[in-house]
């Protein structure tokens, strides 16, 4: 019998500490694609938040702990975040050019073309599954900056979402940011969430009632936002509908 | 640098706040931004190979920066061949004393000017009114914010924050006879005064769109022909140029107009482009003399640095139109001369203010920006060099706050101990009302729950 095959998922800081549901969705859908899945127990953060503040040393600390980690898998690294695998796969040679050692550089130069954002990965690297969608929430996809414009992660996740998903709605806010940008939000919250509510607006004026995205710090803070506002809006990562209706 | 600027004088949160709080600001911007942005996205659609015509802008204008002293050079000798004048101009205050001289020797009374955001950076208005000299902007929207006694916040349409109450508002404080706000009565009425000043000035002073170095042209891009009356009826024609704004052929000056009025209105083409080479030739009409100021004012230490790049842009304001951060602000919350991305990657580079240096805080890094340049600038990861840059001066509330965060989180097991203390802590206390970084979320915003068990205590715990 042929082993399965296997793959590493990083679940990303966030996901450890506010969505392990995801973390723990995200297993279950590539289990169920017949991964066998590996979470480095040393990983901890990929630095993007220091990094994106203009922090490098900082975010190179950090991002050399979980680069290690890494470094001792083989194959994919699955990311459910768009953001972190833009970190990951685009940042991390500029951050370790910057601040890292030779030897760290070769190690970043293994890792980074290895890491791939989970729909991506989904997209492409399983024979897709024949199944009749059966979700029919209204749903607004929600593309997330990094992974469209760094990644150039554009139909992949709704292609995906669409295997399970009949009522996707197109919002007139498509590819804008919802306003996160890490330390953005606190520096400016006032223009953050202002921009959240531009990108909340336009959901709430398609009729949708879910908003479905790759990244778990946009939809936190999208959420954030729409609980505060009393909106009538679920989030959910695309990880957690997909899992949902495997186990229909 | 002239004057103070409003960067001076308060935090970009703080001027921020107060635009995101303008409702009707920001209907305004929303209208014009997203307006400006669907027409290029449908002129985009009609060019045939966009992405490749990006690509030969972007590769013309990093050959023209490579050898740009060698082009302006050429350029400066056809200019004098066509009879123009050439000034070089080091420093803002430079290119005033030039400006203001070449007034002082023709007894100029009355400039009329055609829109130039080079002029509100090197703060030509204000030094000639301080000699006595009445000025009047020409172009509609900047000739209303200079009523408003404004500076413009949009570096195509200067006048995009003020809905059409707010320039019958503006344009009444000029006029005899009650206007009302129907667009055609205000037009008119700015045609009918503005026409009596065209003829009256003894000095037209214009920007310019390129500089063509093979022929020693001046190219112009406008909608309201007041470029071309500015440049042609006065006796005298001053046109400030600012270094980079050079190419060094015809050839390339077709890719260059073709993104620039595609990306910056929509328009395949303006309603104007004048070519201007010289002055009047014998009998014809037109000014009796050119001149043309060459402004660095911190163009050449961009040169040659990460930041060369940034001398591509075209002054389009696709960035503008395409930033959600622009979107919900507008212009003059930025602080100074430039806004939106273009801005906050030039304000730093360019304007002698410690305050500059937050100025790209003012980004989520979204690429929305450098997605829509039509010369492909990397405007984000300038953004992005530009606060590393700032780091480094950056309090030490900050940094220490960052250097703690990362000797956490460099090792598993404290990384692991963080997560449960802020999980046990978050039920203690509020987050919301710890003072700094956790309010500021709260203000507007749930605080999400950190969970319970982190994923990976869960993971371990389900076994494989």
């Amino acid at each position: 019998m042929q082993a399965k095959p296997s793959v590493t998922l990083f679940p990303t800081c966030l996901v450890d500490a506010v969505a392990p549901e995801t973390g723990l969705a995200t297993a279950r859908v590539l289990e169920e694609r017949g991964f066998r899945i590996e979470v480095p127990e040393d990983s901890t953060c990929c630095g993007q938040p220091a990094w994106n503040a203009g922090h490098a040393g900082a975010a190179a600390k950090v991002a050399r702990t979980t680069l290690r980690a890494l470094a001792d898998t083989a194959g994919a690294i699955v990311v459910p975040s768009g953001s972190c695998a833009t970190m990951m796969r685009v940042f991390w040679p500029e951050l370790f050019e910057i601040e890292g050692s030779r030897s760290e550089q070769l190690l970043a130069a293994d890792v980074a073309p290895r890491v791939e954002e989970l729909s991506a990965f989904l997209s492409v690297e399983r024979e897709q599954r024949r199944r009749t969608p059966a979700d029919a929430t209204a749903t607004v996809y929600h593309r997330s900056c990094h992974m469209l414009r760094e990644l150039g992660i554009v139909d992949a996740p709704e292609k995906v979402l669409a295997q399970v998903a009949t009522d996707l709605r197109h919002s007139e806010a498509t590819g804008k940011c919802c306003g996160f940008g890490g330390m953005f939000s606190v520096k400016l919250p006032e223009v953050s969430t202002s921009m959240a509510d531009e990108v909340l607006d336009a959901v709430a004026a398609t009729g949708a009632t879910r908003v479905v995205g790759c990244d778990v710090s946009c939809l936190m803070h999208m959420e954030s936002r729409a609980r505060r506002r009393d909106m009538d809006l679920v989030f959910a990562h695309l990880a957690e509908v997909l899992d949902q209706d495997g186990r229909a | 640098m002239s004057g103070t600027h409003a960067m001076d004088e308060s935090t970009l949160r703080e001027r921020m706040a107060l635009a995101v709080a303008d409702s009707r600001l920001r209907s305004s911007l929303h209208d014009a931004t997203s307006t400006l942005a669907d027409r290029k996205r449908e002129a985009y659609g009609q060019i045939e190979n966009p992405e490749r015509l990006r690509t030969a802008a972007r590769w013309a204008k990093s050959q023209i920066l490579s050898r740009l002293p060698e082009v302006l050079d050429r350029l400066a000798t056809n200019l004098e061949m066509a009879g123009a004048t050439v000034h070089w101009a080091t420093d803002d205050a430079e290119a005033r004393r030039v400006v203001t001289g070449i007034a002082a020797q023709h007894g100029v009374r009355k400039v009329v000017k055609s829109k130039s955001m080079l002029s509100e950076e090197i703060g030509l208005n204000a030094a000639l009114e301080q000699t006595g000299i009445e000025v009047t902007e020409t172009d509609l929207g900047e000739w209303i914010i200079q009523i408003a006694g404004e500076a413009p916040s949009h570096i195509i349409v200067p006048a995009v924050h003020k809905d059409r109450i707010q320039v019958r508002d503006a344009l009444q404080t000029v006029a005899d006879v009650k206007l009302s706000d129907a667009p055609e009565e205000l037009a008119a009425f700015a045609r009918a005064t503005l026409r009596r000043r065209f003829l009256e000035a003894d000095m037209g002073i214009s920007g310019v769109n390129f500089g063509v170095a093979e022929t020693g042209t001046l190219v112009l891009v406008t909608n309201e022909g007041n470029g071309r009356m500015s440049t042609t009826v006065p006796p005298v024609h001053v046109a400030l140029l600012g270094m980079e704004r050079v190419v060094e052929s015809w050839d390339q000056l077709d890719i260059m107009l073709a993104l620039l009025t595609r990306a910056a209105t929509g328009q395949a083409i303006t309603t104007y482009v004048s070519a201007i080479t010289g002055p009047r030739r014998r009998e014809s009409h037109g000014p009796d003399e050119v001149h043309v100021v060459v402004v660095d004012n911190g163009r050449t230490e961009i040169l040659g640095t990460e930041f060369t790049e940034m001398l591509a842009c075209v002054r389009c304001g696709a960035c503008l139109n395409a930033c959600p951060v622009y979107a919900v602000t507008g212009g003059h919350a930025y602080g100074w001369v430039y806004p939106g991305p273009m801005g906050a990657v030039l304000t730093p580079l360019l304007a002698r203010s410690e305050a500059a240096g937050e100025i790209p805080n003012a980004s989520s890094l979204c690429g929305a920006c450098w997605e829509a340049c039509p010369v492909g600038i990397p405007l984000q990861d300038m953004l992005l060099s530009l606060r590393r840059r700032h780091a480094e001066n950056s309090s030490n509330a900050e940094r220490l706050g960052w250097a703690a965060w990362a000797h956490v989180w460099a090792h598993p097991a404290s990384y692991r101990a963080s997560l449960r203390a802020s999980s046990i802590g978050s039920k203690l206390i509020d987050p919301g009302r710890i003072p700094g970084l956790p309010r500021r979320w709260a203000e507007g915003r749930e605080v999400p729950d950190v969970a319970p068990k982190s994923f990976r205590r869960m993971w371990k715990e389900r076994g494989q």
